[in-house]
């Protein structure tokens, strides 16, 4: 029993950080169409930020200051290398993402010298707690708190604010919101500073409670992100923390399946498993109405 | 008309090509004292066979992103499977127990080496012949296998479209990564461990019977199999269902309403494009001498795509110059990036481990930004074009004269 709750507790929680990088290309997808295969490797580089920042820093300014750095990251990398391919074909801009991701994965290896960095412990979210007699890490039991409110705050900027409203606009469509005045190219970065600042957020949670980070730990992560975002129906903040839960929850229900069972190496491969069962038969995701042409 | 004119000079090209890397290959043993470069160990022939090698994966995955406009990102899972067959169809049995000692022994003790053996004898002129017949039907099978596979993934994924596509066939061969490091198919697979022990290119070096190489042979052997197989992919590019390949790229509308099939021709160029990349693959095991799923990661994929983009999207040649290139610059010549330089007492400051790739990336991304044609575009090296137009100086010039 108390092993269930802890394998349920972890799962939430990983599925919160999940979230957080989900909502990341949920919000670029829904605006640019593009599968931004950088995003998993922003999260990595915010957490290698973090090391670096926290062993000279004191640790609420680094942890600010990896938010703000990653934050820049994410601007350039749309300004610079999305941002000249806006005509081009939808291709070559995500071979443009892939350039990117191969270029972030091999400076991180050139920086750490491709040696796994251990993250610093951090107080408070590091510490133990007891919950229902299993120990467990506060960030575990924060996380998903965490994650509610910054998607409840996020939902209130898109619907309540003028610039979600410009992002709703331009997500419906892009040719006709820019007729209308909208300058697209501020409602793109501001898509990319959201994205960027919450897989900061992300990184700061997940790399707490996991044991090294190397130049390759974002992609992974990164793709599931991804899968929840196309599960719960792309372009859909609800629907990607829903999707992004549930893929968290099955994960580590697969890997704490008992070891003479051997599944744990499918823990990866069940998330693309089900990105593909839901390709076929619900192409359009869980929570969104109307399909345009996306299959 | 103007196709059939260039065949001849183009093939011939290609056999003066492969003489040329047989003589290259055994200059050393011919003329002793030659600097080092020519020597069997010095990096050139790394880079030679290893860019053979990718330039079928590169030219494959070009006849499916390139000339089909099928943004497949599933390269690196079929030469997995690729990899696997060869390996484990032709290791040795003699050889399973050690190399399957943490599973006992291997589920099946077939291999098609001992199969040949059997037939052509063990000694002399029969090994080498069992050899070659058993590598030659291995490579086929795992080509097979590749696109046996690429067909049943086909089936739901090709009804995808762009991204999609991309995303379902990288996540197909994540799942086969997933599948062939599972311990339980260890008696097969060999789990999370490699497989080694089977024949690779430098089995194919003739020896005398104290072992004393004679004529090597292993880097032309993958240039031979890479630029046959090569030929076949142009062959297909030129026919009726390559300029139906085409017509999907440029418009599947008005393809669909000339009366081409959709489905069938995205399914042929997945599956012969699956076909090659799985004979890459097993090429690919024979070049690094073991076979492993850990090495076949979407990494390699998005490799082989920077390698087609810099080539040019849609340009075989330009494919094949690309890998050559860049296999040459990551693997050679950008090599002293690595490593701290002074030059006269000046150290050269970033240069440590790991910058190469960085100053790779780098231009990559100038590529990919600045010259989004690649090298060649979508246009191809014209052998025949090129002679003509020599020809066609020297008569103006002897006219003038």
């Amino acid at each position: 029993m108390e092993y269930v709750i802890s394998v349920l507790l972890s799962g939430i929680s990983v599925g919160g950080q999940y979230a957080l990088i989900a909502i990341g290309y949920t919000l670029v997808y829904g605006i640019l169409r593009l599968i931004n295969f950088a995003h998993g490797d922003v999260f990595m580089v915010a957490g290698l930020m973090g090391i670096y920042l926290t062993a000279t820093l004191p640790i609420p300014a680094a942890l600010v200051l990896v938010v703000i750095l990653t934050v820049v990251l994410g601007f350039t990398i749309e300004r610079v290398a999305y941002k000249p391919l806006r005509e081009a074909p939808r291709m070559s801009v995500m071979i443009s993402a892939i350039g990117v991701s191969y270029l972030l994965q091999n400076t991180a290896t050139y920086v750490t010298g491709g040696q796994p960095m251990t993250y610093p412990v951090i107080p408070f979210l590091s510490d133990t707690v007891n919950v229902a007699g299993t120990q467990t890490k506060w960030v575990v039991i924060l996380t998903p708190f965490l994650v509610l409110a910054l998607v409840v705050a996020l939902s209130l900027l898109i619907n309540r604010t003028k610039i979600g409203m410009a992002m709703r606009a331009v997500s419906k469509d892009f040719e006709t919101s820019r007729l209308m005045g909208i300058k697209i190219n501020s409602v793109i970065s501001v898509t990319f500073i959201i994205g960027s600042a919450l897989a900061a957020i992300g990184s700061i949670l997940f790399f707490t409670n996991y044991p090294a980070i190397t130049p390759t730990a974002g992609a992974m992560p990164g793709l599931k992100a991804f899968v929840a975002a196309v599960f719960g129906g792309i372009g859909s903040i609800p629907g990607a923390v829903i999707g992004a839960f549930l893929i968290g929850i099955c994960e580590t229900i697969i890997k704490g399946l008992p070891s003479s069972w051997d599944v744990s190496v499918f823990s990866d491969a069940f998330t693309f498993a089900l990105l593909i069962v839901i390709l076929v038969f619900k192409p359009q995701g869980l929570f969104v109405e109307a399909a345009t042409d996306k299959v | 008309m103007k196709q059939k004119r260039n065949i001849l000079p183009t093939l011939t090209c290609i056999t003066v090509l492969l003489l040329l890397v047989i003589l290259l290959e055994n200059i050393s043993s011919f003329i002793p004292g030659l600097p080092q470069i020519f020597q069997p160990t010095s990096p050139l022939f790394t880079v030679l066979k290893k860019a053979a090698v990718y330039s079928l994966v590169a030219v494959s995955m070009n006849l499916l992103n390139g000339f089909t406009g099928l943004f497949s990102l599933g390269q690196a899972g079929f030469m997995l499977l690729g990899a696997y067959t060869y390996a484990i169809l032709t290791v040795p049995a003699s050889e399973k127990a050690q190399v399957y000692y943490l599973f006992g022994g291997c589920a099946f003790d077939f291999s098609l080496v001992d199969m040949f053996e059997g037939i052509f004898g063990t000694s002399g002129f029969g090994a080498a012949l069992s050899m070659v017949l058993a590598c030659l039907i291995a490579l086929i099978l795992a080509g097979c296998v590749a696109g046996f596979f690429a067909y049943l993934i086909g089936i739901p994924v090709l009804r995808l479209k762009s991204d999609y596509l991309a995303i379902a066939t990288l996540g197909f061969a994540e799942i086969l990564r997933a599948i062939f490091q599972w311990q339980k198919l260890g008696p097969v697979t060999n789990g999370a461990n490699m497989i080694k022990g089977f024949p690779t290119f430098s089995s194919f070096n003739i020896t005398d019977a104290s072992g004393n190489v004679l004529l090597r042979l292993s880097t032309f052997v993958p240039f031979l199999i890479s630029s046959l197989c090569i030929i076949v992919i142009v062959l297909l590019i030129n026919s009726s269902y390559g300029r139906a390949f085409k017509s999907i790229r440029d418009d599947e509308i008005a393809a669909e309403a000339m009366g081409v099939s959709l489905f069938k021709h995205k399914m042929l160029s997945f599956v012969i494009s699956s076909f090659f990349a799985g004979v890459g693959g097993a090429l690919f095991a024979m070049y690094v001498a073991n076979a492993q799923a850990k090495a076949f990661t979407s990494v390699m994929t998005y490799e082989i795509l920077l390698i087609v983009v810099i080539g040019g999207i849609g340009s075989v040649s330009g494919s094949v110059l690309a890998t050559f290139l860049y296999v040459a610059c990551s693997e050679w010549w950008l090599r002293f990036l690595d490593s701290e330089q002074y030059i006269g007492g000046f150290k050269v400051p970033l240069l440590r481990n790991g910058f190469r790739m960085v100053v790779f990336s780098v231009v990559i991304m100038v590529i990919v930004l600045f010259f989004s044609q690649g090298i060649m575009g979508n246009r191809e090296i014209n052998i025949g074009a090129l002679l003509k137009k020599r020809s066609v100086k020297t008569d103006k010039a002897e006219r003038k004269e």
